[in-house]
């Protein structure tokens, strides 16, 4: 088997996220690296790629229609490449999310989304139901179409390989889609989903300015990222992208301090693999405590800066 | 402007979905079921659009069981004008709802069609994206903004970084995301009101869809458990608990 990984690069530079999928492919068949962008940036990330631990290959697939990643453009390309392969995988991120099924339509197979483990040639886990069920399923498919979840799975080395690159030849502006913009949020802080601590903050924050007071100086202390439930997001203590959960981003990390955050399915959906979970919470029927390795019953206005102050 | 909502019936989403214990799936005789959240909030994005006379006619399509009406009956509700229900016991997956909705879209001709970004059941977050590529029309996918003018829709979406805003031509396809709109509840009236539009009733055969399934579910399992560990009495045994983790700020 041949796989062929689509991957996320910024700036030059290969995402983390794309050496845990590269892990999981590995485990499919042999790895080629697709590194789809514009000009100099993308040539960047194609020599990164190549170096990665079990890459066997990179295609460069060089044009300003790709730079935006939209998937009206990048998934052609990938469907014109697929002749050669057995396998396509993305992660599970917003952009795989967005192109990979794309790519499993006109190549008329079912895509098998955010897969955990790979259990045989074409079997495979996934999370259903917000992870309160786990299914394994095989595929009949010829084809398969994957994404991964990062957390899922160890990062390939970064550094090891020397695969040659390739340049694929590019399909062009589909002229269906256009890009306007990106709005980051800016943040000097470990990124939410590789980083080792997480704290994050729920809807008894109050507003923007409480979360910033309490959660932040905490996170500062421990060199940790922020994140917030969907309560927190909704009412407008932080962004978005901010958000852990069945709909937000999933994360692993070796502590998760969840503060005055009630511990919904779909909150804990994208934490419960965590390595410790600490919760501080002042209802000590929360739910949060029924997974907690080590929970705090008390108002977190008072624990959380006691907390900062202590450590 | 016609727009098509397709909504899935899935189990509430209050429910805590529990494991059958021979491992064949997960127990929904019994349980509590709704209309798939995302596609609450994707009728009432087409519903709005409506309102602002951006549109004319909503048309809510669901595939599954005959209960699969009741989803349907509260996005009449809601306010969409007819609805059309795709009879069928199986269970359909994602790639056989988007070639059959292709083929509803074939008949109606909407300029845009909304879903949801995922189905709370299966998880999938596939099938609008599917179905784009299958009518090779653009997608704004994770939608927390839509807003139509002329021949385009311009679509700020939730993506990992930020909020990523693109512009495509219609017809398009758009997947609602949490933060596009807060559904409204269906009035009693309007609930009455709701039995009397018009829902058609069809079959994937009359389509020519073929459903049978390409992934076979061999288990179906719980997740590891997550034992309770312990509570601490104060911030000070919390801070010493942490410490003796190898936690050092
Ligand atoms: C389709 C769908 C998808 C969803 N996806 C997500 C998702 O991805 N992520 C997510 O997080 N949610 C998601 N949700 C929402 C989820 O169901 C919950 O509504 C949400 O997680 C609740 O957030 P919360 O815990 O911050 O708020 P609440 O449930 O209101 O909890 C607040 C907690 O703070 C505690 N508290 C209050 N004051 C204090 C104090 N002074 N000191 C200490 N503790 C205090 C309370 O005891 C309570 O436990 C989703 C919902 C749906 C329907
Ligand atoms: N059986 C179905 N009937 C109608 N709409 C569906 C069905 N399955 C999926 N959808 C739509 O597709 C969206 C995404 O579902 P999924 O790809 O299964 O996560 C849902 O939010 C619905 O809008």
């Amino acid at each position: 088997m041949t796989v062929l990984v689509l991957v996320e690069h910024e700036a030059g530079a290969v995402k983390d996220v794309t050496l845990s999928t590269v892990t999981a492919a590995a485990k499919i068949g042999a790895v080629h690296a697709l590194v789809a962008g514009e000009g100099d940036e993308a040539s960047k990330a194609a020599d990164a790629a190549a170096r990665i631990a079990g890459v066997e290959k990179v295609l460069l697939a060089s044009d300003a229609a790709y730079a935006k990643m939209l998937p009206e453009n990048v998934a052609p390309l990938i469907t014109g490449l697929m002749d050669g392969y057995d396998a396509f995988v993305a992660s599970a991120t917003s952009n795989g999310k967005n192109i990979a099924p794309r790519v499993a339509a006109k190549l008329d197979v079912m895509q098998i989304s955010d897969i955990l483990s790979v259990e045989g040639e074409k079997t495979f886990t996934r999370p259903i139901y917000a992870g309160n069920a786990i299914a394994t399923v095989e595929s009949s498919d010829a084809k398969l179409v994957i994404t991964v979840r990062g957390t899922a799975f160890d990062k390939a080395e970064a550094e090891g390989g020397s695969a040659a690159i390739e340049n694929a030849s590019a399909e062009g502006d589909s002229g269906l889609s256009s890009f306007v913009g990106l709005e980051a949020s800016e943040s000097e802080r470990p990124d939410l989903t590789s980083a080792k601590i997480v704290v994050s903050g729920g809807r008894a924050l109050k507003d923007a300015e409480t979360f910033e007071q309490v959660i932040t100086p905490l996170a500062d202390k421990l060199g940790a990222a922020v994140g917030a439930s969907r309560a927190a997001v909704d009412a407008g203590y932080i962004s978005n992208d901010y958000q852990v959960g069945q709909t937000g981003k999933i994360v692993a990390p070796e502590l998760y301090i969840a503060v005055g955050i009630s511990g919904a399915i779909q909150h804990l959906a994208g934490m419960k693999d965590s390595k410790v979970i600490v919760a501080i919470n002042k209802d000590e029927d929360a739910p949060i405590f029924q997974i907690a390795d080590i929970g705090l019953v008390a108002d977190l206005f008072e624990a959380v800066p006691e907390l900062t102050g202590k450590l | 402007m016609k727009i098509l909502v397709p909504v899935k019936r899935v189990i509430d989403y209050n429910v805590k979905p529990r494991v059958k214990p021979d491992g064949s799936g997960v127990d929904i005789a019994n349980v509590k079921m709704s209309m798939n959240p995302f596609d609450e909030i994707a009728v009432e994005e087409a519903v709005r659009l409506k309102e602002a006379g951006k549109a004319d006619e909503v048309i809510a399509v669901s595939i599954g069981a005959p209960k699969s009406k009741d989803v349907l009956r509260t996005a009449l509700a809601m306010g969409a004008d007819r609805a059309i229900l795709i009879q069928t016991e199986a269970e359909v997956e994602p790639l056989a709802v988007a070639k059959i909705l292709k083929a509803v879209a074939a008949e109606e001709n909407p300029q845009l069609i909304i879903l949801g970004k995922q189905a709370i059941d299966d998880d999938s977050n596939q099938t609008g994206q599917m179905l784009a590529a299958l009518i090779d029309r653009p997608q704004g996918t994770f939608a927390s903004k839509v807003e139509i003018d002329g021949d385009h829709v311009t679509v700020t979406r939730e993506v990992d970084d930020g909020l990523e805003t693109v512009k495509l031509a219609l017809p398009a396809i758009v997947t609602a995301d949490l933060r596009l709109n807060e559904p409204r509840y269906a009035s009693l009236p309007n609930i009455m009101k709701a039995k009397k539009k018009p829902m058609d009733e069809k079959t994937p055969e009359d389509y020519g869809v073929d459903i049978t399934a390409r992934l076979k579910t061999l288990k179906v399992a719980e997740p590891p458990v997550r034992q309770a560990g312990e509570k601490v009495g104060s911030v000070d045994e919390l801070v010493a608990k942490l410490k003796a983790l190898g936690v050092n700020a």
